[in-house]
Parts: C-alpha cells; structure tokens; sequence
C-alpha cells in the first residue's frame, strides 16, 4: 500500500493548524474585545467556509493564485512560491477554508470569562499581551484543544478545494482523500476502502476526543 | 487626595442616567459609597480605577492626573497603581493562591510581602490551592492580599463582603480596616451594610440616579436624630406585633435577632425591612459575664 498520500494529508493538516493556532489566537481575541462597526462584517467573513461549497473557494483561489494574474504572480516573483498545483497553495487554501473550526471555539472560549479577570490584571499593570497568555488562554484550554483538534480533522477531510487548486499530483497534492477517489475512479476499490477505513477510525478517534474532554468524562483521570 | 469629578452617561433606553461626581476624599481616608443598586458606584468606582472612561471630567490622584478630558489625558488602569477587588473577586483560576499573589506583584515590591501577607490573612495553609477549591470567605480573603501585593495608593473595594455569612464579614471587616490603616490606604468601599459602613468608614457617600446626594461622616448621615446613647446597633425590622398599648418589634442585628418595645408613637412609619437603630440610654444597661478569668485567686 502507497502511505504517500497519508503522509501527505497529515503533514498538510499539521501545517494548517499550526499556522491556524498562530492567526487566530489574536483573530479571536481581537473579536471578543473589539466593540468596531467591522466586527459583524469580519465574524461573516471568517464563518463563510462553513456554508460555502470548497468549489467556490477553490475556484476563487485558483483565479486568484495562478501566475497569470496579479497577486499570484506577485507572489510568484517576490517569494518564489507558486501557490498553484503545489503543497504551499493547499496550505494557504486549508487555512482560510478551516479557519472558522479555530476561531470560532478560541472566541467562545474568550467571551466566556468573566471580563473582571483582564481587568483584574490591567489594574495590576498587566499588557493586553501578557492578559492573553498568562491569564485568559490558561484558563480556556478546553477551547483551544477544540479548535486544535477539529482544524486538523477538518483538513483531514477536505477535498473539493484540495481537488480545484492542488489537482492530484503525487508527493505534492495528492492528499488521501484525492487518493480515494482515484483509486475508486480507476475501480481499485480495495485500495481505496483502506484508505477510507483509516480516515474513518482517526477522524472518529479525534472527534471522541473532543466530547470526552468537554464532556469531563476524561476529568476524573486527567486533570484540566 | 484623591479627586474625582466625572460625567458619563450611563445604561440604555428607559434606563438611561447620568453619572455626575464631584469628590474630593482625603488622602488615609476610608470612603464608603452607599445607595440602591443602579445608582452608579460600581461606575464611579471603575470610572476611578481606569475601567469605564468618562466621558469628560478629571480624575488625580495627589499632584498626578490620571484622567482630563481637555487635556486629552487617560492613563490606562496600569499606570494609576490601584488595588481593585471586585465582586466576583477575578481570581485567575489557573493559578494557585500564592501564584495569583505572585502575579500580582511589581518587581519593586519587597520580596517578603507575599510570605507576610500570607500569614496576616490567614492564607499560608491554602498557598498551593486553587481557587475553584477555596470557599467564599477564603477567596475574598486571597484577593485582598492580592490587591495589598500590590501597594496600591488606592484600593478599591466592590461590595467584596456582600457574599459572606455575618461571622465571615466581621472578622473581614478587621482584616480591611487593618490593612487600611498599616499601609496608610486611601480606600474607597463599596457598601450596603450600614453595620459595616459606621465601623469601617469615616466617610460616606450616599448615591441616587448617579448622583452623591449627600457626603459625611456615616453616623450623621444614618442618624436623623442625634442620640447620645451609649450603645448603638443598626437592624432590619423583621416584624412588629402589637400587644395590648405597646409593639413589640423584632430587630435583625448581625445574626442575633433581639425584640424591642416600642410606644405606638415610635412605630410610626416604621415597616418590615426598614433599616432602624437601637440605641440605649447609659442608664439602665445591664452586663452580664459570659466568659473569662475567675475573680478569687
């Protein structure tokens, strides 16, 4: 069996909720202070993947990333990148398209603490930035471990955008799920029901995880 | 001294008021802030502490302005070195009692303020616990030290003893007067116990509609008629039955419910859930011995 496109997909969900973690922790801090005019227009912004079909997405990306227009060429010549048919473009695309499943979990995290604690901790000469990591992420592990988990299963599980601006190139785009479809494609079904088999019993394993952690079935053995 | 003189429009709608200080409390002094919920003194109080900015008037504390509208000066909380415990007491629940302390610390402050402060309050067994772990009158005890690590000139106090049983509040009460007056604190207090206004402060502001109504010393304020009693206790009214000519009313001091007789002429207006004084005349007290060291030898 070729592991390559497991191997892929996992690097790529990796990659994606670790770049995810560093834009939204101040995104979604950002939105639980900010009482600006903007905040509904950026909240629409950030949850339109969840609705949206990864098709659009996918195709606006494959507009805006190809080297005959502006920005991708941009981005072409002054980094060096082509963000089309390549892994950088899938993350690039994976991040935005995940983006919600990150944010969204870190921002009811945030609003859910009293504000009397960054109060607390301005009246002790505590920055915003100090606020944030000694006393307001501390205390919303669970929501960070949310977002974490669901980012990466939901990467895991991509395939319409992946397909539109990856395509199906081996060791670089072929992710497992774009693995199973052409394995089903080309009738060679017993390579694709291990692939789905597997993607079956992790994304099952990742989002156990999340209930039994929020559920505080995990509590009695493990101290959050 | 600190000087407060503030405008904010506060709430929405129907419920719309305007918060309209002007104060001036003495440096040492022990300030209580007294009226009916919705009347603007946790505003004021966070107005003072840097956490709801008027929107024009002047704050200073001694020779430093902290807040002046036509100067366009608003020093952030962080740079007006006051201690605030809220009502809820904000203890960061990822840290234990003494990590809570530690955080609040300023690089400047003596090292052994921690250790002392544990030991004053009574805190050093609970050190290595978690808040989420600790009872109503131990947190509040934790986020008085915290907010004494801190030095403040301040100290800031929102109704920190509203949550707590009577026995609770007195010893408190002790440990807040205490400090007060070690550390030279000029404090501001938050209070609707008049029991707890007379004993800890010197002065009190009584708050309507956003507004300081009436200013002074609690016991001229509470008490319409000066009476030169020795003995005097603030209550609830529970109830009043009246036997025969006279009323028997039942007074809710601390947790002692204590029955007084009254002439039907002393009742007038008097009503379940008043607040009352029961004073004494120093001549007919009567003294009992309830414990102590034996008189023969």
């Amino acid at each position: 069996m070729n592991w390559e496109p497991l191997r892929l997909t996992f690097e790529l969900a990796m990659t994606t909720t670790m770049v995810l973690l560093v834009v939204s922790v101040p995104l979604a801090f950002w939105l639980s202070k900010t009482t600006s005019r903007i905040k509904p227009v950026i909240e629409t912004l950030v949850s339109m993947p969840l609705v949206l079909p990864p098709t659009v997405l996918g195709f606006y990306f494959l507009l805006a990333f190809s080297p005959n227009n502006a920005f991708g060429s941009w981005i072409n010549e002054w980094l060096g990148i082509q963000l089309v048919f390549s892994f950088g473009g899938l993350v690039v695309a994976s991040v935005i398209y995940s983006l919600p499943f990150m944010v969204q979990p870190i921002q009811a995290g945030l609003t859910s603490l009293p504000p009397s604690l960054s109060e607390a901790a301005a009246t002790m000469g505590k920055s915003a930035r100090t606020q944030l990591f000694r006393v307001l992420l501390p205390n919303i592990r669970k929501s960070l471990l949310t977002g974490i988990v669901l980012a990466f299963a939901h990467t895991v599980g991509e395939f319409g955008v992946v397909l539109m601006i990856g395509g199906n190139i081996p060791g670089e785009t072929r992710v497992a799920s774009i693995a199973i479809y052409d394995e089903v494609e080309s009738l060679n079904y017993v390579a694709a029901n291990r692939y789905s088999l597997i993607l079956f019993a992790l994304t099952f394993a990742l989002l156990l995880l999340v209930y039994l952690l929020n559920g505080g079935y995990l509590k009695r053995f493990w101290k959050w | 001294m600190v000087e407060v003189r503030i405008h904010k429009k506060l709430g929405a709608g129907t419920a719309e008021f305007t918060l309209n200080t002007d104060l001036t409390i003495a440096e040492g002094s022990l300030l209580t802030l007294y009226g009916p919920s919705g009347s603007g003194k946790t505003s004021l109080l966070r107005g003072i502490a840097g956490l709801l900015p008027p929107d024009k008037g002047y704050i200073a504390f001694q020779d430093r302005t902290w807040f002046d509208s036509e100067k366009k000066i608003n020093l952030p909380p962080q740079k007006r070195n006051i201690g605030y415990v809220f009502q809820d007491y904000a203890l960061f629940p990822n840290m234990t009692v003494i990590e809570n302390l530690k955080f609040a610390k300023s690089k400047s402050a003596p090292d052994n303020i921690i250790a002392d402060l544990l030991d004053v309050m009574d805190l050093a067994a609970l050190e290595n616990r978690k808040p989420d772990t600790l009872s109503g009158g131990q947190k509040q005890r934790v986020a008085l030290a915290r907010a004494l690590v801190q030095q403040p000139d301040v100290l800031l106090l929102d109704e920190p003893l509203a949550a707590l049983d009577t026995d609770m509040r007195l010893s408190l009460q002790d440990h807040i007067l205490d400090a007060h007056n070690k550390l030279g604190l000029t404090t501001i207090m938050v209070s609707h116990d008049l029991g707890e206004i007379m004993k800890l402060s010197d002065t009190t502001a009584i708050m309507k509609e956003g507004r300081i109504t009436q200013l002074g010393p609690p016991g001229e304020l509470f008490m319409e008629k000066h009476i030169s009693g020795k003995f005097q206790f603030t209550g609830t009214v529970l109830h009043l039955i009246q036997q025969d000519v006279i009323y028997i009313i039942s007074v809710l001091i601390g947790n002692n419910i204590v029955k007084v007789v009254a002439h039907p002429s002393e009742i007038e207006g008097i009503l379940p859930g008043d607040k009352v004084v029961v004073a004494s005349k120093a001549f007919n007290p009567v003294i009992y011995k309830i414990s102590g060291n034996s008189a023969s030898e």
